[in-house]
């Protein structure tokens, strides 16, 4: 029954996206449309096939772990697809000639930066997100993923929402808005997949047999329902015909820019860092083998930090439009996060205590520590970035980019990196991965680049803000802004090798992870049986 | 950190909570974590009294030290006007041609100039300048509408071929082949001429031909010798200095579609003293007349 509800809806978005395809207003929507013609119009044709065939009984007593290992290759695919695009549009500022001719307005570097951003962030990163919450709930509630093949839905939903995301953003389909540009219909997309996330999550927390829920699970519930509220206000915009992809947003002037900033630190707090906190609080402690640290200081901080996060994005706007008092409150907020946000660190430095040995061998926990280590550097850096002083000289410089990155690649990628080295014998039942010594070239590469990629980003950034606001004696501006663009182009080229090391590093990973699979010796355990621990 | 002791965490008990093998000591929050997150609130506290912080109905709390971001700038360019405003007031009464000469205006001149030259002009003139494709080289000693300081100062002032500013600087090539005035081996001829008086033509046979096509067509504005017109902003042909280009290609463009350069008019949105003193900046570069 429920497939011929599935075949009138799946008939009617083929239908209405034909529509779509031949009345667009500009080719990002042409384009879309017929990526939507033709998905809807193949699943079409295969819940045809499946339609009245004996189906095979979900297995009821084993965790749901083929959507995890597909969210393990979607991560390290668009993983390498986002260091790619990054490494070249490093390039690209290193030398404008990279802006190719024959590819202006599709590959120069306006539309290849947010491709960049928004493939290392959403794709990368938000795969890691759901593959990892999919796994870490079903093991800490003891319960098969809840909602049956929900979890398929949200994987590929996810997949189709960066594709459109992607394809607009080189097509010109874009709102302007950071970390938010993907236009009106792949918003509304992005919501009835987030919708199901969270059904999925909070289904499988319900039906969990632990009777407690575990502190990695609060973290990525805080995302995932925060990313929600963020997702919505933020894309509250009224489209200018259906048939196109430009849309009008609903807020106006300085509180359209507040709403974005609220926005965007916000997916800094709770994507980047109450999302992957949740990874932390289960791989680190399963890596290690040692009990979490502090239950005390689990609770504390988990709620100051949610707490607080959402009132600092007025830090993005100092000595803007914005008015002085909220300013002010955004840099107060800010510092006072830096002690909640320093409480994920000492919870996962401290809960290798007893097993400080196990870095010497171990290079794959030795990644999470230096995670863990980026971690503390950059939400101290941030609080500190958002003193209205020192935002002064800071504002606009590449020092912001040095200092997202140092967060990016150095906490995000290398827990991911982490979690990835952990799940994937785990996952295809393998004894141990296929090489610890390709880990630790991952792991020195990745460490190198990313310090090469921070140190020359802060030297630039700095030096900029001050080659900026440089007077002579009468207090007259010393240079012009090609002097500094003219100034920075050794740390440019410093900054782009730092990304291709830190892109080897992850290709030499898909080579350890594609070769653990394949060659490494296989392990029988009942590893996927879903029973409660104790 | 403990990695040398002996492993005593199994004196801390935990909470009891088991999942998928993973256990959490009941450890207390660290002292110096829990006294530095006390320490940052009531910071905050103290922060938000001493400035604007506190939203009210219509307005915001102040703060007991008054400041804003405003005030802030304000007084900055404040006390540079107040400290500048007298050598402003002599730069503006001054006789445009004295300020070069001048022991305190001139040198008070070029870097105040060279600041308004780096904000304003570099875009196009660039950092240095040397000028780019259509945008006039201002080291050389060569210029399209006068390079005396009276000149620089009435082409910043209300700009070139702007519609902003009636007093700018105007005149229009007409557009010979896209209007059909001249027929394409008149104007492959002429462009031979053209190149012939600075250098080499690509097809030498025709320079005769484009002689005559020069003569009845051109040099009401460019000169009879090509030397240009300054009072036309007619460029020099005969200098191999060259704006948009002096290969056989581009000159057919330019003398096909003709060329349409814009300034914008300065006065509007700079002050004389600003303009006087970019000015003298351009003059001294090294073309002045």
């Amino acid at each position: 029954m429920s497939n011929y509800i599935k075949l009138i809806a799946l008939g009617l978005v083929t239908f209405f996206a034909m529509l779509g395809t031949n009345f667009a207003r500009d080719l990002a929507y042409q384009v879309h449309a017929f990526i939507v013609m033709a998905v809807a119009g193949g699943l079409f044709l295969y819940t045809l096939r499946q339609t009245d065939e004996p189906q095979k009984a979900e297995p009821k007593h084993e965790y749901f772990d083929s959507v995890v290992r597909a969210g393990v290759i979607a991560t390290m695919f668009w993983g390498i697809v986002g260091f790619l695009v990054g490494t070249f549009i490093a390039f690209q500022l290193a030398f404008p000639a990279l802006n190719f001719d024959w590819a202006e307005g599709l590959a120069n570097f306006g539309r290849l930066r947010p491709l960049h951003t928004s493939a290392v962030i959403f794709a990368f990163g938000g795969n890691a997100l759901i593959a990892t919450s999919f796994y870490v709930v079903q093991r800490t509630s003891a319960a098969r993923l809840w909602g049956g093949n929900l979890g398929w839905f949200v994987f590929w939903g996810y997949q189709l929402f960066i594709v459109l995301a992607a394809t607009g953003y080189l097509l010109g389909g874009t709102q302007s808005k950071e970390y938010a540009e993907p236009e009106w219909y792949v918003d509304l997309w992005l919501t009835v997949v987030w919708v199901a996330y969270l059904a999925t999550y909070l289904g499988t927390i319900v039906k969990r047999r632990e009777p407690h829920i575990y502190v990695a699970n609060w973290f990525y519930l805080g995302f995932i329902v925060t990313v929600a509220m963020l997702h919505l206000v933020n894309n509250l915009t009224i489209p200018v015909s259906i048939w196109g992809s430009k849309s009008v947003i609903v807020w106006s002037g300085v509180q359209d820019a507040m709403v974005q900033w609220w926005y965007g630190h916000n997916a800094v707090g709770f994507f980047l860092t109450a999302g992957f906190l949740g990874m932390m609080y289960y791989f680190v402690p399963k890596q290690a083998g040692r009990p979490v640290y502090s239950y005390k200081l689990s609770i504390i901080h988990f709620w100051a930090l949610i707490f607080l996060y959402i009132w600092a994005g007025p830090h993005h706007l100092h000595y803007t439009a914005l008015p002085d008092w909220a300013s002010t409150l955004g840099m107060v907020f800010s510092i006072v996060l830096w002690m909640p946000s320093w409480g994920g660190m000492i919870n996962g430095l401290m809960t290798l205590q007893g097993a400080w040995d196990k870095l010497r061998t171990d290079p794959v926990l030795r990644m999470m520590v230096l995670a863990l280590g980026f971690y503390a550097m950059s939400t101290f850096e941030g609080p500190m970035m958002s003193i209205r002083a020192v935002n002064a000289l800071s504002h606009y410089t590449d020092w912001t980019i040095g200092h997202v990155h140092s967060g990016a690649l150095g906490w995000n990628g290398m827990i991911t990196f982490g979690a990835m080295y952990y799940l994937v014998p785990v996952l295809w039942k393998r004894e141990r991965l296929y090489s610890l010594s390709l880990v630790s070239w991952h792991f020195w590469l990745a460490t190198i680049g990313i310090v090469l990629y921070a140190a020359s980003m802060w030297v630039t950034g700095i030096m900029e803000g001050l080659m900026w606001r440089e007077v002579d004696a009468n207090g007259f501006l010393v240079n012009s802004f090609a002097d500094t663009v003219a100034a920075k182009f050794p740390m440019y080229v410093v900054r782009g090798l730092g990304g291709v090391m830190f892109l080897l590093g992850a290709l030499i990973m898909v080579f350890n992870l594609w070769m653990t699979v394949r060659k490494a010796p296989a392990k029988d355990a009942q590893l996927s049986v879903a029973v409660p621990a104790e | 950190m403990s990695q040398n002791k002996p492993d005593t965490s199994k004196d801390v008990p935990t909470t009891g909570h088991v999942w998928d093998g993973i256990e959490e000591y009941d450890n207390p929050m660290p002292r110096w974590w829990l006294y530095c997150f006390y320490l940052c609130i009531i910071w905050a506290f103290v922060y938000a009294i001493f400035y604007p912080a506190w939203p009210l109905v219509s307005s915001a709390t102040a703060g007991l030290t008054g400041w804003s971001s405003r005030m802030d700038v304000a007084a900055d360019i404040a006390a540079v006007d107040e400290a500048n405003g007298p050598i402003n007031a002599r730069l503006e009464a001054a006789d445009l041609g004295a300020i070069a000469a001048d022991p305190d205006l001139g040198p008070y001149a070029v870097s105040a100039g060279a600041a308004v030259f780096k904000t304003f002009c570099a875009q196009c003139h660039g950092s240095g300048a040397a000028g780019a494709k259509g945008y006039p080289n201002l080291l050389d000693d060569d210029w399209l509408w006068g390079g005396s300081v009276e000149d620089i100062h009435a082409t910043v002032s209300y700009g070139i071929r702007n519609e902003d500013n009636d007093d700018a600087r105007f005149s229009s090539m007409p557009a010979f082949g896209r209007d059909e005035l001249l027929d394409k081996t008149q104007i492959d001829a002429v462009a031979n001429y053209v190149m012939s008086l600075s250098g080499t033509p690509t097809n030498a046979e025709v320079v005769g031909e484009g002689a005559v096509v020069y003569t009845e067509n051109c040099a009401s504005c460019h000169g009879d010798d090509g030397a240009g017109d300054v009072s036309l902003g007619a460029p020099n042909l005969a200098d191999a200095i060259w704006l948009y280009g002096g290969d056989y290609p581009t000159l057919v463009h330019t003398i096909t579609n003709a060329r349409y350069g814009v300034m914008p008019a300065w006065s509007d949105r700079l002050s004389e003293a600003e303009i006087r003193a970019v000015t003298a900046y351009v003059h001294q570069l090294g073309g002045g007349e």
